[in-house]
């Protein structure tokens, strides 16, 4: 039978066994899984200043922290009364020298923080200057509307972002816009634009306009979720941003502001006006939808819905029968109605899938399914 | 009527809840009154969170909505009169104090029945303005004066109205003989915080009425 | 007008008095319960029902973790998971959080400061009903429209946006306006009571500095309650306004302005975490000297550090802010506030670890726990340090690091000192001692199941996951520490079971308890176990903090512990002979504050509803209840003796 001392032994070393291994385990290759959302791996140098900071105290404070646990071990351990001993300790009441001291070393390790967090909470704030992108963000029930602002540009587009690699990137940050009559409620609700491999967040504040900056130092697809809670699809309000070469970017921008076959096609009647996609939707390149995403160039998209879902035939004419089954929305005053209770059939969605897929890229490869629709 | 100094026996008499007498307690205020005292901070706060934002939203509304402003409005004259009822209605309820204190307790129910009538006149005179203002188009909803003035005074007015339901419950206790001079801290108590009520008029009346907006 | 003029008159006074209802008479039985006056059972009730808080919260994060066990998780929809973490952070909380300090306050700073009782005992009762009837009002959603589903704080426009716009599926952000303003009048009632009872009633010689470190966090906290919980009723009055009359308070097209609701609830709710935690730290200080048998190290220290911490915490609340654009300079201003306070918070844990070290410890139950709240509410803190690095904020919060931060300082910390309250204190409380050996696994068991599941989220939200995510995509490398973390929670929920095992298990069989069966140090433990309705025969006369102590032992010259020969014997064996228990004469049982509180759920459903029967009810119930117990005297005549309060 092992006596207390052994057995608490055996626990302790049990436990930092255990915590040990949970913390490899997620450490992994000691900077976490690389799934392009991860503040752990930065590509861009804003997120690099962060975690430049954020890493040594990281360490300063596990330093800290298996102090104090192990102090805590020890002062329990040590000093422990044996069963039927009967010790009678020192009645010490307190010792000026130590309060101060465990008062003012903290208080200088603190100070010594505060340096480089303020420097750097200022050199974030700085807006970029010189050859910069602006980008004007507007956070939508549940998905990211993009409009490029610089003259020349005029992209409109959702849930994607191209930038160019090693330009910084300026981004206003707005809810939708003010509406009228009163009461109003479209401003919408606070939402939090964040692409951890980039840059810290930023939240959204209807009646606001807030500022952040990204830059990409190597080309990439980082992935971003909106980060403030903002209702039943939060979850499902993701994006993506890809960076790519200055040569890349300028052609994508270009093949953007052409317009694809898609709102000829709508004049033609492919649309039937009984679905009424274009009174929500723009099929105008540079042009934004009145409440829903501009689709000009849907195809040319990685993902849609909030980029929750690939742009393929299967979850484009599912989406478009019944788009609440697909992103929970609830009764939200505006949002993608459920057209099978309308009495959409299911060709007729898949119909539509196709007309999205053949009219809505740059050069469209419409897939085998929509042979002859 | 001759005035008679009521001796108090044991607790058959009356029955507000006192607390043990201030020479009782730590610090020589008697824990009713410590008591209330407490409530008053902590309702100046609540008072005080809806005065900063009717500052903080103050001049807000001529890029917004539209809707009528204070400029438009206020009726700084009028209000300068409630306002010194409600200023006066603090005397009288000094005047009822010192009365049941010194066991007049006839003109303690005059002075009492006089801060109550002029509270409940404060009272109306809120009431005809925002009958006023609403007949001139400002509701809670029209702008952001409507949804602050109308929250921020009408919380006021309803901690007024629980005031004065307050006293007169006091008056009628003082009626039915139940209410000696031993009990008298049952009235300082009451006139704290109608006091309080009166002194947070003080502000909002300076916040709203008196400091212009550019 | 009728005045009493002459002594005769007297007699026919006791006919004139209005009796509306006969006062309860029950001394036994759950009749009895229910009209108590008595702190005691108030404590016990209190601490009764936020253990039931805890377990159905505890069953909602259950779930929670059953649904992101697995990515794309399928137990419960979006609707329900965003209904389930709300009411679980608004449950731990205000039904846990808050209670469990009334609980313990209650039934303790009374004894310990050597009063009978707190200052206005049906204003204790009163609390607790409200406490009750809130609790059961928020709940009561899940089955009349949706319960809260807006977060635990709620943020407009969210939650402010009316019901038609659908921001929000349901009418549960009416039920939690409403539900928490109900359930901070009872806070704050609670509070002024608290506050009037440690200022007004100490025992004689009972000064401020000698008052047990656990009172003194009960002052502040009662401080703290009372001066936050306006700012926040303002907050909840304001978002119920815009929802329900289309005020324009947090709506931006009217020029409202969403971060005016942050800041609101804010200053409220950074307060409101040290009043969650302040009592936590106070039972703590209080156990580990007596499983050292030495003092607590820099008694006064502590105690300032706590008063600091309760001033500093006003300065600090845009900390929770950091990345809403507040602009450099106010995030620098409160990024450098934070760390401040992160300074007297240290202190406190030095100086615990002082206490311990060189004192004889005994690894019982409760110091097993108090040593826990030393290790995990410093993982915490430091982590909470990490958070006031502006820059870092900015990729941790909204994310799991969060998550784990603020669960290591409220479970690891607050929870983990609650256990070790109710095994310390459980003897006084119950008379009984709580096993041991269950107790012992108990402990273990959580501080396995704590670590696993909170650990691993400092990780996951460096690696991207957002919180209050009701699912997250494969392939995103999050999945082993979710199931991780999931596994842990069920360890947890097996400790909590081992705990109620314990309970149960004590109550039939359990070792009965003296007076002192710790050989502690403060006046609890000077009296029986469980404690007389009046708590002491004679009020004591208070010389030292740590007076009971003192009774028992004194110092050698080098400051050693020496046991004096006649000290702290159980005091009914020193009373006097002609002691008569009902010499002493205590407040009265009554009805009044229940009924008061019933108005509050009835006018609390005629706001959600809108419905002006209800209101009118609820007024007239309210005004009954208050006109009935302003009329009764607190103490019956036949109890009625120079010491009725």
């Amino acid at each position: 039978m092992l006596d207390r001392t052994h057995r608490l032994r055996r626990a302790g070393t049990t436990a930092a066994v255990a915590i040990a291994a949970v913390t490899l385990a997620s450490c992994g290759d000691s900077t976490g899984p690389n799934n392009k959302q991860n503040a752990l791996r930065p590509a861009g140098k804003y997120a690099r200043q962060i975690l430049n900071l954020t890493e040594p105290f990281f360490w300063i404070a596990v330093v800290i922290g298996l102090a104090v646990v192990s102090a805590t071990f020890y002062v329990a351990l040590r000093f422990r009364e044996k069963p039927g001993e009967e010790r009678a300790p020192k009645q010490v009441h307190g010792n000026t020298a130590l309060e101060i001291s465990w008062t003012v070393i903290p208080a200088v390790i603190l100070a010594v923080m505060a340096v480089p967090t303020v420097a750097t909470i200022f050199s974030l704030a700085k807006k970029p200057t010189g050859h910069v992108v602006n980008v004007t963000v507007t956070a939508r029930q549940w998905w990211w509307q993009f409009h490029y602002d610089d003259p020349g540009n005029g992209v409109e587009t959702a849930n994607e972002l191209h930038i160019p690699v090693g330009v910084p990137v300026s981004l206003t940050l707005q809810g939708p816009p003010a509406c009228s009559p009163t009461p109003c409620y479209a401003n919408g609700v606070i939402h939090s634009f964040w692409v951890p491999a980039l840059n810290g967040k930023k939240d959204v504040v209807p009646g606001r306009k807030q500022f952040l900056k990204l830059e990409a130092d190597k080309p990439g697809t980082y992935l971003g979720q909106c980060a403030e809670y903002c209702g039943l699809s939060h979850a499902n309000m993701r994006m993506r941003v890809i960076a790519e070469s200055q040569a890349d970017y300028d052609a994508w921008v270009k093949s953007q502001q052409v317009a694809t076959r898609s709102e000829a096609a709508l004049e033609r009647g492919v649309d039937a006006q009984q679905w009424g996609c274009a009174t929500c939707h723009s099929f105008k390149p540079g042009t934004a939808g009145a409440v829903a995403p501009n689709l000009s160039h849907l195809a040319d998209r990685t993902a849609f819905a909030g980029d929750i879902y690939l742009v393929n035939f299967d979850n484009l004419w599912r989406w478009v029968y019944d788009a609440p089954s697909r992103k929970p929305m609830g009764n939200l005053e505006q949002h993608m109605p459920n057209f099978s209770a309308a009495g959409m059939t299911q060709a007729e969605a898949q119909k539509i899938a196709c007309f999205l897929l053949t009219n809505t890229a740059t050069n469209p490869s419409p897939p085998p399914e929509c042979a002859g629709k | 009527m001759s005035q008679a100094v009521v001796t108090a026996g044991p607790s058959e008499v009356d029955a507000l809840p006192v607390g043990p007498h201030a020479h009782d307690t730590n610090t020589g205020v008697s824990n009713p009154k410590l008591a209330i005292w407490l409530f008053i901070s902590s309702e100046a706060l609540f008072f005080g969170a809806f005065i900063s934002t009717y500052f903080l939203y103050r001049g807000r509304d001529a890029q917004y909505l539209k809707g009528p402003t204070p400029d438009k409005l206020l009726n700084i004259p009028f209000t300068s009169v409630t306002s010194f009822v409600l200023l006066m209605s603090s005397l009288t309820m000094v005047l009822a104090l010192a009365a049941i204190q010194r066991g007049d307790h006839r003109r303690f129910r005059i002075w009492l029945l006089a801060t109550a009538l002029f509270g409940a006149t404060f009272i109306g005179g809120q009431v005809f303005e925002f009958t006023e203002f609403y007949r001139e188009g400002l509701h809670l909803s029209t702008n952001m004066f409507g949804t602050t003035f109308f929250v921020l005074t009408g919380l006021h007015g309803a901690h007024v109205t629980m005031g004065i339901i307050w006293l007169l419950l006091l008056w009628s206790r003082s009626m039915q003989g139940r209410l000696p001079t031993e009990k008298s801290e049952a009235v300082e108590i009451a006139g704290l915080y109608w006091h309080f009520v009166d002194v947070v008029w003080i502000f909002i009346f300076t916040a709203v009425y008196l400091i212009p907006t550019h | 007008m009728t005045t009493v003029e002459d002594a005769t008159t007297l007699v026919q006074v006791p006919e004139k008095r209005i009796r509306i209802l006969e006062r309860p008479r029950a001394t036994t039985g759950p009749w009895s319960w229910v009209t108590t006056v008595d702190h005691k059972k108030i404590a016990i009730m209190y601490g009764t029902l936020a253990l039931c808080f805890f377990i159905v919260g505890g069953i909602e994060a259950l779930f929670i973790r059953l649904q992101l066990a697995q990515p794309n998780g399928t137990i419960l929809s979006a609707a329900r998971y965003n209904e389930f973490f709300t009411m679980h952070g608004t449950t731990m909380v205000f039904l846990l959080g808050m209670p469990i300090a009334a609980a313990f306050g209650n039934y303790l700073m009374p004894l310990m400061i050597g009063a009978r009782d707190v200052a206005f005992p049906r204003l204790n009762m009163l609390g607790f009903w409200v406490f009750a009837f809130g609790g059961l009002f928020l709940y009561s959603s899940f089955a009349l429209g949706g319960a809260p589903d807006g977060g635990w704080f709620g943020y407009a426009p969210l939650t402010s946006t009316p019901l038609a716009a659908g921001y929000l599926p349901g009418r549960g952000a009416d039920f939690w306006c409403v539900g928490l303003i109900m359930l901070g009048i009872g806070s704050v009632a609670t509070a002024v009571n608290f506050l009037v009872t440690i200022l007004n009633m100490r025992a004689p010689g009972m000064t401020l500095m000698r008052m047990p470190v656990f009172v003194w966090m009960i002052l502040v906290i009662a401080f703290l309650t009372l001066f936050a919980m306006p700012p926040v009723t303002a907050a909840l009055i304001m978002v119920f306004m815009d929802r329900n009359f289309h005020t324009n308070f947090f709506n931006a097209a009217a020029g409202g302005d969403p971060l005016m609701y942050q800041n609101l609830f804010w200053i409220f709710g950074h307060p409101e975490v040290y009043i969650l935690i302040l009592p936590g730290m106070g039972i703590v200080s209080e156990i580990l000297p007596v499983f050292s048998r030495k003092p607590l190290f820099g008694y006064s220290i502590v105690v300032f550090s706590g008063i600091a911490i309760g001033f500093l915490g006003w300065g600090v609340w845009a900390h929770h802010m950091f990345a809403s654009g507040l602009g450099p300079v106010a995030v620098s201003a409160f990024g450098l506030s934070t760390m401040l306070i992160a300074i007297p918070t240290g202190v406190k844990i030095f100086n615990w670890l002082a206490t311990v070290w060189g004192g004889a410890v005994r690894l019982r139950t409760p110091m097993l726990f108090a040593l826990g709240f030393i290790a995990q509410f410093t993982i915490g803190g430091l982590s909470g340090v990490m958070h006031s690095i502006v820059p870092s904020d900015t990729q941790q919060t909204d994310t799991y690091f969060v998550v784990a931060h603020f669960h290591y300082v409220l479970f690891g910390g607050l929870v983990f000192a609650v256990f070790g309250g109710f095994y310390y204190w459980w003897p006084k409380f119950f008379g009984r001692m709580l096993n041991e050996k269950m107790g012992k696994l108990n402990f273990w068991l959580m501080v396995i199941g704590f670590n696993l599941t909170f650990f691993p989220m400092h990780f996951l939200g460096f690696e991207g996951q957002p919180r209050r995510t009701y699912t997250y995509p494969s392939g995103m490398g999050w999945d082993t520490l979710n199931l991780l973390a999931t596994i842990g929670a069920f360890i947890i929920a097996t400790s909590v079971l081992v705990f109620i095992v314990n309970v149960i298990y004590t109550a039939r069989r359990g070792e009965r308890a003296s007076s002192d069966p710790w050989d502690a140090r403060t006046l609890e433990w000077s009296t029986s176990s469980p404690p007389p309705e009046y708590n002491f025969a004679v009020v004591p006369v208070v010389t030292s903090l740590d007076d009971f102590w003192h009774r028992k032992y004194t110092e050698d010259d080098e400051g050693h512990l020496v046991k004096l020969p006649a000290g702290g014997a159980d005091e009914a064996e020193t009373l006097p002979v002609s002691f008569d228990p009902h010499s002493i004469h205590m407040p009265s049982p009554s009805y009044w504050p229940l009924i008061f509180a019933m108005c509050l759920p009835i006018l609390g459903y005629g706001f959600v509803f809108k419905n002006w029967w209800l209101l009118g009810a609820g007024v007239v119930v309210g005004f009954f209840g208050l006109q009935g117990w302003a009329i009764e005297p607190s103490a019956e005549p036949e109890h009625s003796g120079t010491e009725a309060h």
